[in-house]
């Protein structure tokens, strides 16, 4: 903690970094409390079946079981989810994937609860299953929710600009690709958990893992029958979240647990395996992509149909399958596009939100195909991009005009006039025996906020203390972005105050108002601007009160100064301990709501959406990426990496680059080895031995520049800068090997075998894709 | 059974079964939750602890395996120049994001320091590849190892 004012675009160190260094912050892994129980859940650990017994004798006679729970145990719909409420807190008739929950266990210990869990046992008559997009979609496939209208298909919808048809009919050069990505996890380090309790009044209490703690009690509310005001959630600082605590992980299950603990604390903490078994994924997709363009490389028209996997549950689905087409053209300028999309139910593991929702599956696509129209059209990929990059008043591929900053441009250029591009041929040049060298970039946007139909809300409180020192509280949950730290950026700016004199309250239902969940790079964004309302205000409120301790006749002689107001003239001044004392509690604190605008004109397509579309704000990146490929196994490793990102103004450089550097790295597991392997339904990657993100030894030395481009409703011109680095490894990457090697890698994860394969076969016909 | 261990440098004396596992009898029994737990299974190095100076993964640690030895967590820091000489590079470097990772990074970090102190990027990033984390991208925690060393060595903090 420092004495300085934290100020806006100045390098501040991140308010909570020290506590976590010093292993000294408390997450909701780590609170216990007095007589503490043990919860866990019994998995089906079939992919689709009915259920026909649960036999939990043995398990609830065993020395040190507190209950075992059925589904027959929960008391409201026992159904959850954020648009649908589909997914069942404990099954009581189907299970549709493995990780499905059937019983519930609270027990005095971990060893108890674990031995208690294989005694139950599960009597489920398997029905036949669909894995897989097009099994699917079958005319006579099994249903995953039986009596579903639509059969297998959660959303279907379609988005058009212009005649698409027509326009790639007199394209005289069209390319044609495929493109698939599987599911992949977000495998933060600390897996879902939490602890919760009932107070002697019978009210609920969850401290938990989280990053939407007020709609937590929405889902507990409902799925248990207990009305929102008996349920209070905790929402600490998060060990990572990344999309996948977003919705309900052990929330519902807690709470029922809690009820019946009899007032002691109890706690549920996936192991790892559970957490890849159970968690939310990136939903795995496949994608069809046509596009057309004139001989001078300007895009005519884009075709495609994206298809993606949702799992068992609805979950997230449709609005992740609504953010891949809203970004299907990619960040260019197309005047005809057709985009179909289609989501389905599968008895797959359940797809959900994870950084660049839906996004970072079209990016590959849009990606590749424009370098292999750069190939086809025998111009330079960077030149075809600047030709066709959107800019600020034109309209993208779902009809919408952009009215705001759109620095996709600008992102260009930087990457053309850096040293890495400029030096790409002489470094492709010096690679060793047996080894090739390949540069690849790609251009990226993503949206932020909730889109249309979905007010993106955030309610700032700011508060005075006795103390007369400043407190923030905190609506939207920090899993790790640092949102914490620009709020203290934002108070110091308006309210001139020094770092230890400003306090920030994390997440708390009863402390902190609905500010929105986690998500969708809006966190700083929304809750930024209600803040500034707020501060602002308090900052008249304190020089108003000033004013009647100093005799000012006006505010504007006023000064508002570190743990002071100064009145210059009368060479007087007044702490603000003092001011806080004269003040009644409610004049201390400040309220503020704030609404993130959307488009102004909502496009006539894309009617199927309900929430979630279209955005009028996006971020934007170009990344360039040089990868070395091993000619003899294929594998790939990334030497060198640039990210140019427009996220409006940078109001913490360190903060910034922090986002652009994690989300590349995240971005470089889903290109070279990220795969949740499946095997009808069943995980085949349930550790970190077998599903493998980046060590430090896989990710190199990553140049990150700022192109700023302040953003006109940004809190100090900011937009989010979460999300759109995730987007842009696979395709640089991918395009970078193809550059290499002369091959199409059109399939993530490009793993070492993968890569080799499509060397050995390269001009067989068999995979030309 | 009685077992007898000094932690963060003060003699300590606990009564546990024999097989609990030390990354438990740390955080459940002794309210030292600075120890993370990511895995239990040895391969993401969150749960990393210092046994007589040494790097150790405590998830795979059983209690009896302490009895005489000296362990180091996170909390031990004030009184270990290296630890506390990381923590603040840490801190500084923007090493930190959501953190889970941290305390067992900067043990794994401690060791590297202490074992061999090659500070080239190369030497602790190859030092620090049994420590996952999800959030950084690593080349923050690479600049405050190294910056850490530097200020070890009286020499040039960047
Ligand atoms: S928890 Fe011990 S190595 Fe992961
Ligand atoms: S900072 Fe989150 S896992 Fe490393």
């Amino acid at each position: 903690m420092s004495q300085d004012i934290p100020r806006i675009g100045r390098p501040f160190v991140r308010p909570d970094a020290a506590s976590k260094a010093a292993g000294a912050e408390k997450y909701a892994a780590d609170h216990y409390g007095e007589g503490l129980l043990w919860a866990g859940a019994k998995r089906a650990g079939v992919a689709h079946g009915r259920i026909r017994a649960v036999d939990i004798g043995a398990a609830a006679a065993l020395p040190g079981v507190v209950a075992v729970l059925t589904g027959r145990d929960v008391p409201g719909t026992n159904r959850q989810g954020i648009v649908h409420k589909d997914q069942p807190v404990l099954c009581d008739d189907v299970v549709r994937h493995c990780g499905d929950p059937v019983a519930l266990v609270l027990a005095e210990d971990r060893l108890v609860l674990r031995k208690a869990l294989d005694l139950i046992r599960l009597g489920i008559e398997p029905l036949p299953g669909v894995f897989g997009i097009d099994e699917a979609l079958l005319p006579d496939a099994p249903l995953v929710h039986e009596g579903s209208p639509n059969g297998n298909i959660l959303l279907q919808a379609a988005l058009r600009k212009g005649d698409a048809e027509a326009a790639l009919r007199s394209s005289p050069v069209v390319v044609e690709g495929i493109f698939e990505v599987p599911f992949i996890s977000h495998a933060f380090l600390e897996t879902e958990n939490g602890v919760a309790w009932q107070e002697a009044d019978g009210r609920l209490v969850l401290v938990v893992s989280t990053q939407a703690p007020f709609r937590d009690r929405w889902e507990i509310g409902h799925a248990l029958g207990i009305p929102m005001d008996r349920i209070r959630i905790i929402g600490p600082y998060l060990g990572g979240g990344f999309g996948g605590k977003d919705g309900a992980t052990v929330q519902c299950l807690l709470a029922l647990a809690a009820l019946h603990a009899g007032g002691r604390p109890v706690k549920m903490w996936w192991p790892r395996e559970e957490s890849f078994l159970a968690g939310y994924k990136r939903h795995a997709a496949r994608m069809h992509y046509r596009i057309g363009a004139s001989e001078n490389g300007e895009l005519q028209a884009l075709d495609c149909r994206l298809s993606y996997d949702t799992g068992a549950y609805a979950h997230l689905g449709g609005e992740v399958m609504a953010l891949g087409m809203e970004h299907a053209s990619g960040p260019y300028r197309i005047p005809h596009t057709r985009i179909e999309g289609v989501c389905v139910y599968t008895n797959n593991p359940i797809g959900g939100a994870m950084r660049g929702f839906g996004v970072a599956q079209v990016s590959f696509a849009v990606e590749r195909m424009m370098d292999r129209m750069a190939a086809r059209l025998g111009i330079d990929p960077l030149a075809l991009r600047r030709k066709n990059a959107l800019e600020q008043g034109d309209t993208n591929g779902c009809c919408v005009r952009l009215t705001q900053s759109t620095g996709i441009r600008a992102c260009l250029e930087t990457l053309q006039k850096h040293p890495l591009w400029r030096g790409r041929e002489a470094w492709k040049a010096a690679a060793g025996p047996f080894k090739k060298r390949g540069v690849g970039m790609a251009a990226l946007w993503n949206a932020m906020g909730y889109g249309r139909g979905l007010p993106d809300s955030a309610i700032a409180k700011v508060e005075l203390t006795r103390e007369g020192a400043i407190r923030v509280y905190n609506g939207v949950s920090d899993m790790g972005q640092g949102n914490t730290s620009a709020l203290f950026q934002i108070a110091g700016e308006i309210l001139r105050q020094p770092e230890t004199r400003i306090e920030g309250v994390q997440p708390d239902t009863e402390r902190t108002y609905p500010s929105g969940s986690a998500a969708a790079g809006r966190t700083t964004y929304t809750y930024g601007n209600a803040l500034i309302q707020a501060c602002e205000e308090l900052r008249r409120r304190i020089l108003g009160w000033a004013a009647l301790m100093l005799f000012a006749d006006t505010l504007d002689d006023l000064e508002l100064l570190p743990e002071r107001v100064r009145y210059a003239k009368a060479k007087k001044e007044v702490s603000l301990r003092d001011i806080a004392a004269m003040m009644r509690d409610e004049a201390r604190v400040c309220i503020s709501q704030f609404i993130m605008p959307v488009a102004a004109d909502a496009p006539d397509t894309g009617k199927e959406f309900v929430i979630g579309f279209p955005h009028l704000l996006f971020s934007h990146a170009a990344h360039l990426a040089l990868v070395e490929v091993d000619e003899l196994t294929g594998a790939v490793e990334v030497k060198r990496y640039l990210a140019a990102t427009e996220a409006g103004r940078v109001l913490n450089p360190q903060t910034f680059e922090q986002q652009v550097e994690g989300a590349v790295a995240q971005g470089i597991g889903y290109a070279l080895s990220e795969a949740v392997r499946l095997e009808k339904g069943r995980i085949l990657t349930p550790d970190f031995a077998t599903y493998i993100i980046p060590g430090a030894l896989d990710v190199p030395e990553i140049v990150s520049i700022a192109v700023e481009a302040p953003e006109a409703t940004g809190p100090f011109g900011l937009k989010g800068v979460g999300e759109v680095g995730m987007n842009g490894p696979l395709p640089a990457i991918a395009n970078a090997v193809s550059d290499a090697c002369g091959i199409e890698p059109n399939h993530a994860p490009l793993t070492g075998e993968k890569v080799l394969a499509l060397i050995q076969g390269k001009g067989a016909a068999s995979h030309a894709e | 059974m009685e077992i007898r261990f000094v932690l963060n440098g003060k003699e300590t004396q606990v009564s546990t079964a024999p097989d609990r596992r030390v990354v438990d009898l740390l955080r459940e029994d002794l309210g030292l939750t600075g120890t993370k737990e990511g895995c239990g299974s040895g391969e993401c190095g969150a749960c990393a602890v210092l046994v007589n100076g040494e790097s150790r993964l405590s998830c795979l640690m059983l209690a009896a395996q302490l009895d005489g030895k000296a362990l180091t967590t996170i909390e031990g820091a004030p009184e270990d120049g290296r630890l506390q000489a990381l923590q603040e590079a840490f801190v500084r470097c923007g090493a930190v994001q959501c953190g889970f990772c941290s305390p067992g990074m900067i043990i794994a970090a401690a060791d590297l320091l202490g074992a061999r102190p090659d500070t080239g990027r190369e030497a602790i990033r190859e030092g620090l590849s049994g420590n996952l984390c999800r959030c950084t991208g690593y080349a923050k925690i690479v600049d405050a190892v190294q910056a850490a060393f530097e200020k070890l060595q009286g020499g040039p903090t960047p």
